[in-house]
């Protein structure tokens, strides 16, 4: 019943996004959900080390710019021309992404411990950045790269650019949702919770941890090449931007991190929100203040995020009664159903 | 070769720079098991303090440190009171997230205070300058480095020699346990994190004094101070203070025997390789399995 | 009756401290074995040792003849050893049922993305539930349990895996008279059914009450071992005691 209703909401919030730009069919109106969509795929794929582990990165923003530059050199080197075709190239900047996440979740997870895990992740995104700008051979360093553009024209040049993002989001999310309710992502909730306890009941957590990593760097691989090829010329400075990592986390944050829902809610919010905020506040500067207000406002009001805060809300009283209800009954020792009980 | 060598001075005595600005990180890790992301840009702070001192009112950078010092000190204090002790659960995470908020915060106040040009700390002594083996270094970088193992051993003294030092180090190993034979945690945090930040001002004084910067360098640092402590293991302040000297003279070296465009890379793929060998750091015990 | 669990020998140090300073005895299969000591005499460092959370720096425990000193937690999980901690652990943010659930995670991570959890092990781990009488707690979020309530909670996650020996470090320790009934007798039921249990305890009395066999450590060695009353009665137990 629950279930069906969740789905239902689903269903009708794809159908609200399709019908979206058909409605609302000015450039700026599908720029910013474009970007909304293209963040609750970045988030919800994050949230699966992130959210599910609690082994929060910092440095996913190298597999967002590793596939920026995957679409860039392939269609350069391929020669493929601007068109739908380059989609199917972004979806290479995924697979890239899961390549190089191979050693480095290796050596990221070498360490049982999330502090340093933050620390070689954050590195990672200023090592690909150096690299981005010094490997002028490949990457042609801070002049940046150019990507072939389609000769899609006017209000109609930002939708396949849409539907692809919309794709991207859903299927991710959909991935998420496979994920938690799966064995697998049952021992990545365990690890949230009590790495050492998991282990001992047989959670094989480094495993668990890797095989999320490599995951979760698939998507955003793929959102990588998606965003540059919409904003057809990149810099290691705008896709190996520790800003994109702020933005992941504090969006997985704010919604809830390790929900499905949250990092959905959460791109939709911080999204559109830091959109206006550069536009209103101009100057350079303020942008930076509102947001770690607004980051920090919200962290110390609603530590636990949007959607756990409200679950907690709804359920609490009841959960409260039906434990003392139970611990009542729990010690009399007549009161024992005792399922498959020998005889006393 | 002898550029070399005297590369390998400098290395030397910015490394001891960079202990300064790596153990306030260090310091709130082992104390309040904070990753302080904000450590760079509060460094960035220290340096536009020295500098507004210096281009305005003329106050010698070094006797600048008395104001400072002081002042950053209240704005660490400010910072873990306000910010870090209402974090209850997920304290990783959050730390991190509040950090990294207060560091775009003050971001973004330097940048509208101060402009996004490069600025530099000026004094008599940081023009002047002495020829090392073919190699000029600047006096700042002498009376830095002195500075830095000034400061250092206060710190050390600090640690070893007295009871604040004591209680804080119970702290480090093992927080449970310290509440649980008297010692106002609490207290040692707040204190902790405010002298950490405090010494961050003379390591930003010497930074801005030997470095052109603007509000952006605190990314640049952040990563760089992040790997120190973690190729040094983390929460070990030796570990810090050696693994400074590793970056600098590796990145120096680097720079004047190859190119400096690679400098900074070889040295994060150094600690990379590290990690690997040794995942701990070099000083860092291994995690044990919490039972 | 032969040993399930070997412990031969077994040293650890921690920095200059001898916690386990050869320590050597069996666990005989189908027994509930307690292990009793002064504080700090080692028993927890033993626990950890058998469980793989402690790697011991000389000698071996073996488990029905294997090798098991150098395995990690999970291994050692999957060959049929399960224990519970002495502070409680479960996972406070899954609900009872998955903490129950987790258990059953132990397929390969291939395997674990593409299987849901089955109707059956559903069925089997409400069964556990019911078994510790929290089963109307199934989809309450397990850290809003009463402390009594997490221990069976935590008691029923270990039996998931179906571990032929269990080790309990203090399960009566901090809970009322009432519930440490309750857990006795939950033991009791569960070694009918052929689980073999090393318990940890400071209970005397519950300690005196159910096992058949009690070892006694001091200063990370075993001093003696026998029945209830021949523990009871030896001078050497009452001298580590009194002497630490």
């Amino acid at each position: 019943m629950k279930r069906n209703r969740m789905g239902l909401i689903a269903l009708i919030a794809v159908v609200a996004a399709v019908v979206y730009p058909f409605v609302f069919s000015s450039t700026e109106a599908t720029t910013i959900v474009f970007y909304a969509l293209l963040y609750v795929a970045i988030a919800s794929s994050w949230n699966i080390i992130g959210g599910f582990t609690g082994y929060i990165s910092l440095g996913h923003a190298a597999f967002f710019g590793l596939g920026a530059y995957t679409i860039a050199l392939v269609a350069d080197h391929l020669g493929i021309p601007g068109g739908y075709g380059l989609f199917l190239v972004a979806l290479l900047g995924g697979v890239v992404a899961a390549l190089f996440a191979v050693p480095m979740g290796f050596i990221a997870l070498r360490l049982r411990t999330i502090h340093s895990f933050v620390i070689v992740t954050i590195a990672y995104l200023f090592m690909f950045q150096l690299l981005a700008f010094n490997l002028l051979g490949v990457t042609n360093g801070s002049s940046g790269l150019a990507i072939p553009q389609p000769n899609w024209s006017g209000a109609f040049f930002n939708m396949p650019f849409y539907f692809a993002a919309l794709v991207l989001a859903v299927l991710t999310v959909l991935l998420a949702y496979w994920i938690r309710n799966s064995r697998f992502g049952l021992g990545l909730l365990a690890i949230r919770d009590d790495e050492d306890k998991a282990a001992g009941v047989g959670v094989d957590t480094w495993k668990h941890k890797f095989a999320a990593y490599i995951i979760s760097a698939v998507p955003i691989g793929i959102a990588g090449a998606i965003y540059a090829y919409f904003s057809s010329y990149i810099y290691p400075q705008t896709v190996f931007d520790p800003m994109i990592d702020l933005t992941i986390v504090l969006s997985a944050f704010l919604g809830g991190m390790g929900t499905l829902l949250g990092p959905i809610l959460g791109a939709f919010i911080l999204q559109p929100a830091q959109q206006l905020l550069t536009f209103y506040t101009g100057a350079a500067g303020w942008d930076l203040v509102l947001f770690g207000v607004l980051f920090l406002v919200v962290i110390l009001l609603m530590p636990s995020g949007i959607v756990p805060t409200i679950v907690e809300r709804t359920r609490r009283a009841r959960v409260r009664e039906a434990v003392q209800k139970a611990d009542e009954t729990v010690p009399t020792p007549d009161a024992n159903p005792a399922a498959g009980g020998g005889p006393r | 070769m002898n550029l070399v060598f005297g590369s390998v001075v400098l290395g030397i005595l910015s490394g001891g720079i960079y202990a300064l600005m790596a153990v306030g990180l260090t310091l709130s890790f082992g104390v309040l098991e904070v990753i302080n992301i904000a450590q760079g840009m509060l460094v960035v702070v220290g340096a536009y303090l020295s500098f507004a001192l210096e281009s305005y009112w003329h106050i010698d950078p070094l006797l600048g440190l008395l104001i400072t010092i002081p002042t950053l000190f209240l704005l660490g204090f400010g910072i873990e009171w306000a910010f870090l002790r209402p974090l209850k659960q997920d304290r990783v995470a959050l730390s991190i997230l509040v950090t990294y908020a207060v560091a775009l915060i003050l971001e973004g106040l330097m940048g509208l205070w101060f402009g996004d040009n490069f600025v530099a700390i000026h004094a008599w002594y940081v023009d002047a300058a002495i020829n090392v083996f073919g190699l000029y270094i600047a006096d700042i970088y002498l009376i830095g480095f002195a500075l830095a193992i000034v400061l250092l051993g206060a710190v050390y003294l600090l640690l070893y020699r007295s009871k604040f030092g004591a209680a804080l180090r119970a702290t480090v190993q093992n927080r449970e346990a310290a509440v649980l034979i008297g010692i106002d945690v609490q207290r040692i945090s707040t204190l902790t994190f405010a002298i950490a930040t405090g010494l961050t001002a003379a390591g930003g004084m010497l930074f801005g004094a030997t470095t052109a910067f603007n509000a952006n360098s605190m990314l640049d640092l952040i990563s760089r101070l992040l790997m120190i402590i973690i190729l040094g293991g983390m929460g070990s302040m030796g570990g810090a203070l050696v693994a400074s000297l590793i970056m600098l003279v590796s990145v120096d070296v680097v720079s004047v025997a190859y190119t400096p465009t690679w400098s900074t890379f070889v040295f994060f793929a150094l600690t990379v390789v590290v990690m690997v060998v040794r995942p701990q750091g070099l000083f860092g015990a291994p995690p044990a399995r919490k039972v | 009756m032969s040993a399930v669990l070997n412990v031969q020998g077994v040293r650890k140090r921690f920095g200059g401290l001898e916690a386990l300073a050869g320590c050597t005895f069996a666990v005989e299969e189908g027994s509930i074995t307690s292990l009793i000591g002064p504080n700090g005499s080692g028993k927890t460092t033993l626990f950890n040792t058998v469980t793989g959370f402690v790697t011991p720096d000389e000698g071996e425990v073996s488990l029905r003849g294997e090798q098991i000193q150098a395995l990690s937690p999970d291994r050692i999980y999957d060959r049929g050893l399960g224990r519970t901690f002495q502070q409680v652990r479960i996972f406070s943010r899954l609900t009872v049922l998955e903490n129950v659930l987790v258990a059953t995670s132990r397929s390969s991570v291939i395997k674990g993305l593409l299987a849901r959890t089955r109707q059956s092990e559903r069925d089997r781990a409400m069964d556990l539930l019911n078994f510790v009488n929290i089963a109307r707690l199934a989809d309450v979020p397990a850290g809003s349990l009463s402390f009594g309530q997490k221990k069976l909670l935590e008691i029923a996650t270990i039996l998931v895996g179906e571990p032929k020996v269990l080790l309990l470090d203090e399960p009566a320790g901090g809970v009322n008279p009432t519930m440490t009934a309750q857990i006795g007798e939950k033991i009791r039921e569960l070694n009918q059914r052929g689980i073999t249990f090393l318990v940890v305890e400071h209970n005397m009395e519950f300690v005196m009450g159910i096992s058949h066999r009690v070892v006694v450590m001091a200063r990370g060695k075993v001093i003696a071992e026998g029945s209830p009353d021949e523990v009871r009665r030896d001078p050497k137990v009452l001298e580590a005691y009194l002497g630490a």
